[in-house]
């Protein structure tokens, strides 16, 4: 596995129909590469920048300029802990401590069975709930020592797999233009006039 | 630009601006252009603004934050950056307030605050910006006490370029000039922030024709290329400004040595002509000049074999050779020379009563090109229209390949394309037909079929790049199609495409074809037994005619060859003297680049053993055959060719004090109308063939370079995807090439650049030779079996 | 830690009190973010009226409202559409959802509990501004806000309210969902675009990239922020009158803030602009209730992470540009971070600041290795190794990312007046400065703490991972 499979292949081609520019679809297509393969592979760029019309450099020039993309295998959990501003005022650094130790390895680590990569994040945009944390993008909030505990219990239980997949998966909803519903990418090389609406006439 | 029209009067150039704006920068009043950065028009003014991203050539980024200045604002004084901000009527600009200087002074401290310092072992230590800047602008001291950033040392991102990640300062320009000017975007910031770095993709190399510029414009030594490194210290360096004779683009160069030796050769910005680019090819062929390989002493043959002999034996040799030859004596070549060095051989010839000459060995357009309306490269990137009936420019003129592609790029130019396969400006052209080799005619009269072609062609200037795109066909097709462009466009003129550096000066200057007996027609003349005296002056035709066994029937053919070049190349090996030639940076003189361009060469290294230089060779043996020429001196060379060679000797007196050269127009005498070649029908099994140029061959100046020889891509050839599937070879594994009853074997490889039913062919490559089967038809048909 | 994930999460006590709810009034409902429930309160109401009016009409509606843009810079939104340069085509829009400022809260609400609210924005926005395709750039990490709108979209591309031939109208246009991948500085909206264009998301200078004029494939694109547009349907359905009759002239209608750290009640409150003042906000039974466990106000970030700090003096400004600005401040993005007495305050200032140091794009060179730089000596400071030269360096660090006077706060306690906002730099954006701000608030108002630091020479043990 390293290239993108057929149905991603099929996916990444609606995805590019939609931007005026190949190149724009560079992010989402990393994405799927990451949720096909859990973390984002050489092939799969090299196999990207032919879809969008890019040398393998410029993506990975744009991929490792993101947090999110991962280069290397990492745990079925990312765990991203935030340290920021008001979740360290509310004990993130206490809780990053327990974290280290209860999963028995350095921030940036990963755990030996695979099955958890801690990270220290930067601010979550759930500031009224520190601290907080995401497992692979998904929330928990104020969390405590004691949360933080039960919370690892019930991932290596299985008792959380409907709710958080795996890492690389984001949205599990995506979104889709009915044929004959979308107006289609509007390129600028198209376009020689106003949009026909923008008149100066109601448009209804 | 200064224009001579030889013969008539120079034109002198229109200089006054319309937009011209007046800004004050530190209370002088300058004259700036309207829409000029503040930091160009300081620099015009003399007021230097320290910048490290800023490159004049380049789009700006504004992101080194080095030039930093105040412009006065309606709320007080604005710090802005001066590389990307524009003048304006009125403008107030100060770069020397206290705020300024310690903007400035910051920048550089942090700046050195990851730099490794480590000066003395760098290859730009003592011409480099950053340690140059920190000793004007800096602040004498850094307080940065933590640790500093740590990558891996040096580490070789291409065949030529190392890179150095602690010493880059993250100026972009680079990668920026891979990116926006190259168009090779294969290195590229990676990482964020602090952590940002320049890297290639795992495993893809910086393989770029353009590299060595990157290595120019680094302004700290985080870029070295493999040929200087650790060769000279900068302040040991001599230099002198040239030209890049590599090919007819005629780059401006300056050329600098150690002892005696040639170490490195930089790019001049000349604004007609290079920008200060110049391809690596160019920039790294000065190798071949300190090869061990040179002819240091005249040879000449004994029982069979080339023996040492004194220049006054060989020559003694040759003149009676040639006087025995008379008018039956061929000259071939001369285009690698100088615009004195053709004048010269061109008097040798006329004294001769010869009439068989061609500088160009059939591997070029006739010289009836030049007879055409010409164009400079500025007119061709400022035309509405530029028509490319040419070889990939990328492989054969690179340094035009980036003046046109900026033109597309920008938007000031289209391109209307006709080619056989695409070429790396197909994705850049308004219109880009694939035409199979030896229809060029065809496919332009349907083009001048198209309603909006048409309007396109009438909308302003246009200029036809004209060469030969594939030496498996006659140039005539490419001739005619030339022909039709400038019937159908008004106005239109033509910009050549020649391979070798002077072939505009040799064939202007007296060695061109007369009569229509040019290098084919002297070859078969030769295989026949008709020429007595065969004199290569610094050519191979055993490498570079298209047709082998004619080349080699030709040597075999000719009584008595002469051969006068600085290696001992395949023909030079079958000569019965060869005289050893001074090359590029061993000779003063002049070259005249594609465009009619006259510009100054240098000598910077004495050449080595006894080699002389070309003219020297022309002379004495003139005077040997009771000729006296009067010239002893190169002065006395130009003084001559002020009543020989109208233009010539008026530019080359100017050219001293100008970077930019003088352009010379004379068509070479007497043309001869072009003969089309039918190309004959084909048989749909068969592969026409495309015999193109690669940037990298088995030329005798790139294989003797080290940087440079392991760069050929070698003998092959390619086909479609689909044509692959269709004859059931395997990309990388031998095929058989065949034509009639003769046969190559060589890798295939797919290219879905190349069209269906066409098979391309790199010309003059290490390994099997695929020149055995051309023949100087019209076109050439192949079959491709799997052994 | 309770409730699955990606629920909403809030105190209470959000929705009490009488309060004008202009983007908050379906968050009530546990089912807000559906089209069921979005059309049995007034859903796509205020698109359907906009569409029954001219564009240029409806673009006047939002200019006489003065929607402050709620992304940082306040902006005008009606204002901003008419930057756009007449008679270039196509215009495009980006919607900025990349939320990612310290202490910042609310996009991500309006994109999880009311997307459809924001659609409608969006098409409004599109319509009177005459722009033809419309980019929803979440961030990266949100993906239930990714999910909420992929989900919303695709129930509003059936039901006809986005694409073709909008409620059977003239007016087409799509809404395509993008999404990052992880990095603050693509908020900052020319940054925002490169991103969009598939390239490392680094900011262009402006000039000469506005965005409203060069932005997107070169394109005028207008960016605007998620509150910003989740305004307009209330605005088509209630008039701009209504609008302006919350708030003041300066600063009208309602904005979301997050009051976050150490008070009673952290949450995200819908206030009324221009009039609310901090201490109604801090200590106001509707909203936080004061400082957690009856401690004592130390000091507050009035406006996300790159604001200058505030201490109790500045406790009765209200949320008005006009008046934060001359007090050394900034209100951003709507964020109060408050800290209390026992708050370690080099510490927080190191959190802030390597923050921005590891948020930097490494565009600029100040912003680069500057912000670093104050990392590494405020850590050291943090950690007990620092010195008191270390303290006026970093100060100079500081000055050459911010050149001149810095902004900051007026001090009783100290005797210090205020030097207003906004700052000189260096560098292209603001994140260069932002790492220099919670430093220089620091060590302007606590400088004692820091110099406690150093001469006390305490460090702070780092404890060791279990084997
Ligand atoms: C470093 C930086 C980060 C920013 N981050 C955001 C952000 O996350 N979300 C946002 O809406 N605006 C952000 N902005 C502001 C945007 O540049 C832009 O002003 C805003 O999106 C415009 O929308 P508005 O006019 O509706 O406020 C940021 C600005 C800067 C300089
Ligand atoms: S200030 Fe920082 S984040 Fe902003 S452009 Fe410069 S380097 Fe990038
Ligand atoms: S030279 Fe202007 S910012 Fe670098």
């Amino acid at each position: 596995m390293a290239r993108l499979n057929d149905d991603n292949v099929r996916l990444a081609i609606e995805t590019i129909a939609r931007y005026p520019r190949p190149r724009s679809a560079m992010i989402p297509l990393l994405h799927l590469a990451q949720e096909q393969d859990g973390h984002v592979t050489n092939e799969a760029m090299a196999h990207i920048a032919d879809l969008v019309g890019a040398t393998p450099a410029e993506v990975w020039g744009t991929a490792s300029f993101y947090e999110m993309f991962k280069f290397e295998a990492v745990g079925k959990y990312v765990v991203n802990i935030c340290g920021t501003m008001s979740c360290a005022l509310m004990g993130a650094d206490e809780l990053i401590h327990h974290a280290e130790e209860r999963l028995g390895v350095h921030v940036g680590g990963t755990t030996p069975d695979g099955l958890f990569t801690l990270e220290r994040a930067e601010c979550q945009a759930a500031c009224t709930e520190a601290p907080c944390l995401q497992v692979n993008y998904r929330y928990r909030f104020r969390v405590s020592t004691e949360s933080f505990d039960s919370l690892v219990d019930d991932l290596r239980a299985g008792r959380l797999d409907g709710e958080i997949p795996a890492h690389g998966t984001l949205a599990t909803v995506r979104q889709q233009i009915p044929a004959g519903r979308g107006v289609g990418a509007v390129a600028p090389e198209s376009v020689v006039s106003n949009p026909d609406w923008f008149d100066g006439k109601a448009a209804l | 630009m200064t224009t001579v029209d030889a013969g008539s009067e120079a034109i002198p150039a229109p200089e006054s601006d319309p937009n011209a704006v007046s800004v004050t920068i530190n209370g002088r009043t300058v004259e700036a252009h309207k829409g000029e950065w503040i930091i160009a028009a300081a620099d015009r003014a003399g007021e230097y603004i320290p910048r490290f991203c800023y490159h004049p050539r380049m789009n700006s980024v504004g992101m080194c934050r080095q030039c930093l200045v105040e412009v006065e604002g309606p709320r007080g004084p604005m710090m802005v950056v001066s590389c990307m901000t524009p003048v304006a009527e009125g403008q107030v600009v100060r770069t020397d307030t206290p705020q300024v200087k310690r903007a400035q002074e910051g920048m550089i401290e942090l700046l050195l605050a990851n730099h490794p310092l480590d000066c003395p072992v760098c290859d730009k230590g003592g011409e480099c910006p950053l340690q140059d800047q920190a000793f004007s602008h800096g602040p004498g001291e850094s307080r940065f006490v933590e640790e500093k950033r740590h990558y891996e040392k040096p580490i070789p991102i291409s065949e030529i370029v190392y890179l150095d990640r602690e010493r880059c300062i993250l100026c972009d320009r680079c990668t920026r000039f891979a990116d926006d000017v190259a168009g090779d975007a294969l290195i590229q910031f990676t990482q964020r922030g602090n952590n940002t770095q320049v890297m290639t993709f795992p495993d893809e190399p910086f393989a770029s024709y353009f590299s060595g510029n990157t290595v120019q414009i680094c302004p700290v030594g985080a870029l070295t290329a493999k040929p200087f490194r650790f060769k000279a210290r900068p302040w040991d360096l001599e230099q002198r400004e040239s030209t890049c004779t590599t090919c007819s683009v005629g780059c401006r160069t300056v050329v600098q040595s150690s002892r005696d030796e040639i170490v490195r050769v930089q790019g001049v910005d000349s604004d007609p002509v290079n920008w200060g680019w110049l391809c690596d090819r160019g920039r790294f062929d000065f190798q071949s000049v300190n090869s061990g390989d040179r002819v240091l002493v005249p040879l000449v043959r004994r029982d069979g074999a080339l023996a040492t002999a004194t220049w006054a034996d060989a020559l003694d040799e040759v003149a009676t050779h040639l006087r025995g030859a008379g008018a039956s004596t061929a000259i071939l070549g001369g285009a690698r020379g100088t615009n004195e060095d053709a004048f010269m051989w061109g008097r040798l010839a006329d004294a001769l009563g010869c009439t068989m000459r061609d500088a160009q060995l059939d591997d070029g357009l006739p010289a009836e090109v030049l007879a055409m309306p010409q164009a400079t490269i500025d007119e061709a990137c400022s035309a509405a229209t530029v028509v490319l009936v040419a070889p990939d420019l990328k492989e054969e003129l690179p340094v035009l390949h980036l003046r046109l592609r900026d033109a597309a790029m920008k938007k000031r130019i289209r391109i209307i394309e006709i080619s056989a396969v695409e070429t790396a400006l197909t994705a850049l052209a308004w219109r880009s037909v694939r035409c199979e080799p030896g229809t060029q005619p065809e496919a332009v009269a349907e083009l001048l079929t198209d309603a909006a072609v048409m309007t396109q062609l009438a909308s302003g200037s246009t200029v036809v790049v004209a060469g030969r795109a594939n030496l498996a066909e006659s140039a005539s097709h490419t001739m005619s199609a030339v022909e039709s462009l400038l019937a159908a466009a008004p106005a239109a003129s033509v910009l050549p495409v020649l391979r070798r550096a002077n072939v505009r000066g040799a064939l202007s200057l007296g060695l061109a074809p007369r009569d229509g007996r040019d290098a084919a027609t002297i070859l078969h003349d030769a295989a026949e037994g008709r020429i007595e005296c065969l004199v290569l002056l610094g050519s191979d035709p055993l490498s570079d005619v298209p047709d082998a066994d004619l080349a080699r029937r030709a040597l075999a053919g000719a009584r008595f060859v002469v051969s006068i070049d600085a290696f001992l190349s395949p023909s030079a090996a079958h000569a019965d003297v060869v005289l050893p030639a001074a090359v590029a940076g061993e000779k003063d003189g002049t070259t005249t680049n594609l465009e009619g361009r006259v510009t100054g060469t240098a000598q910077k290294v004495t050449a080595p053993g006894t080699a002389r230089t070309d003219w020297m060779i022309a002379a004495e043996l003139a005077e040997m055959l009771g000729h006296d020429f009067g010239v002893a001196t190169l002065v006395d060379v130009r003084r001559a060719m002020e009543s020989g060679a109208p233009g010539w000797g008026e530019a080359t007196s100017r050219l001293a004090n100008d970077v930019d050269g003088v352009v010379v127009r004379r068509a070479p005498a007497a043309a001869h109308p072009v003969r089309r070649t039918a190309p004959g029908a084909r048989n749909s099994h068969e592969f026409r063939l495309v015999l193109a140029r690669k940037l990298y061959d088995s030329a005798i100046a790139t294989r003797t370079s080290p940087a440079l020889a392991s760069l050929a891509p070698g003998a092959g050839i390619a086909v479609h995807p689909l044509d692959l599937e269709r004859i059931g070879a395997v990309a990388g594994e031998p095929v058989r090439v065949v034509a009639g009853e003769r046969a190559v074997v060589l890798p295939v490889s797919v290219s879905a650049r190349v069209p269906r039913g066409t098979a391309l062919s790199p010309f003059n490559q290490p390994g099997a030779d695929i020149r055995e089967l051309v023949r100087g038809t019209g076109a050439l048909d192949v079959s491709i079996e799997v052994p | 830690m309770s409730g699955p994930s990606g629920t909403w999460q809030h105190a209470p006590g959000f929705w009490e009190g009488d309060r004008p709810r202009i983007v908050t009034s379906r968050f009530a409902h546990a089912d807000s973010h559906t089209l069921e429930r979005f059309l049995a309160t007034d859903g796509y109401a205020g698109l359907r009226r906009a569409l029954a009016m001219p564009a240029a009409e409806v673009h006047g509606e939002v200019r006489t409202a003065t929607v402050l843009g709620r992304g940082g810079a306040g902006f005008p939104a009606g204002t901003k559409w008419g930057l756009a340069p007449e008679g270039v085509w196509p215009k495009y829009m980006v919607v900025n959802g990349d939320e990612s400022e310290p202490g910042t809260y609310k996009d991500r609400l309006l994109m999880e509990r009311d997307p459809h609210q924001l659609i409608e924005g969006c098409l409004i926005a599109c319509y009177a501004a005459g722009l033809s395709q419309c980019f929803l750039y979440v961030r990266g990490e949100m993906a239930l806000a990714q999910e909420r709108i992929a989900t919303a979209l695709n129930e509003a591309y059936a039901a006809g309210y986005v694409g073709r031939n909008i409620l059977g109208s003239r007016f087409s246009l799509d809404i395509v969902l993008h999404w990052g991948a992880g990095a603050y500085v693509v908020g900052e909206e020319t940054a925002l675009i490169e991103s969009l264009e598939g390239n490392r998301g680094m900011p262009r200078l402006k000039p000469p990239y506005f965005p409203a004029a060069i932005g997107l494939y070169g394109q005028p694109t207008i960016v605007n922020n998620v509150e910003t547009l989740a305004n307009l349907p209330w605005i088509m359905r209630n008039g701009a009158s209504a609008y302006t009759a919350i708030g003041t002239a300066t600063s009208p209608g309602t904005r979301m803030v997050a009051v976050s750290g150490h008070v009673a009640r952290p949450g995200v409150y819908e206030i009324v602009n221009g009039t609310t003042t901090f201490r109604d906000l801090i200590y106001g039974d509707e909203f936080c209730r004061g400082i957690r466990d009856g401690n004592t106000l130390k000091a507050f970030v009035p406006g996300g992470g790159s604001a200058p700090w505030f201490t109790p003096d500045q406790l009765d400004l209200p949320f008005e540009a006009s008046r934060v600005g001359p007090a050394g401040s900034m209100l951003g993005s709507g964020a109060v971070m408050v800290m209390d007495h026992t708050t370690d305050i080099p510490r927080a200032a190191l959190t802030l600041t390597r923050f921005y140091a590891h948020e930097s794009c490494g565009k600029c060179t100040p912003c680069r290795e500057g912000g670093t730089w104050l990392e590494r000596i405020l850590s050291r400071v943090v950690d007990g190794r620092g010195t008191m030269e270390d303290l006026d360096q970093l100060m100079e660090v500081g000055q050459s990312i911010c050149p001149g006077d810095f902004p900051h706060a007026s001090s009783s306690d100290l005797g210090l007046a205020a030097v207003p906002f906004p700052y000189k730099m260096t560098t292209i954006c603001f994140v260069g400065p932002s790492a220099f701000v919670p430093v220089h608030s620091a060590l302007t108002l606590f400088r004692s703490e820091f110099e406690e630091r150093v001469s006390r020479r305490t460090r702070i043990p780092v404890r060791a991972v279990a084997p």
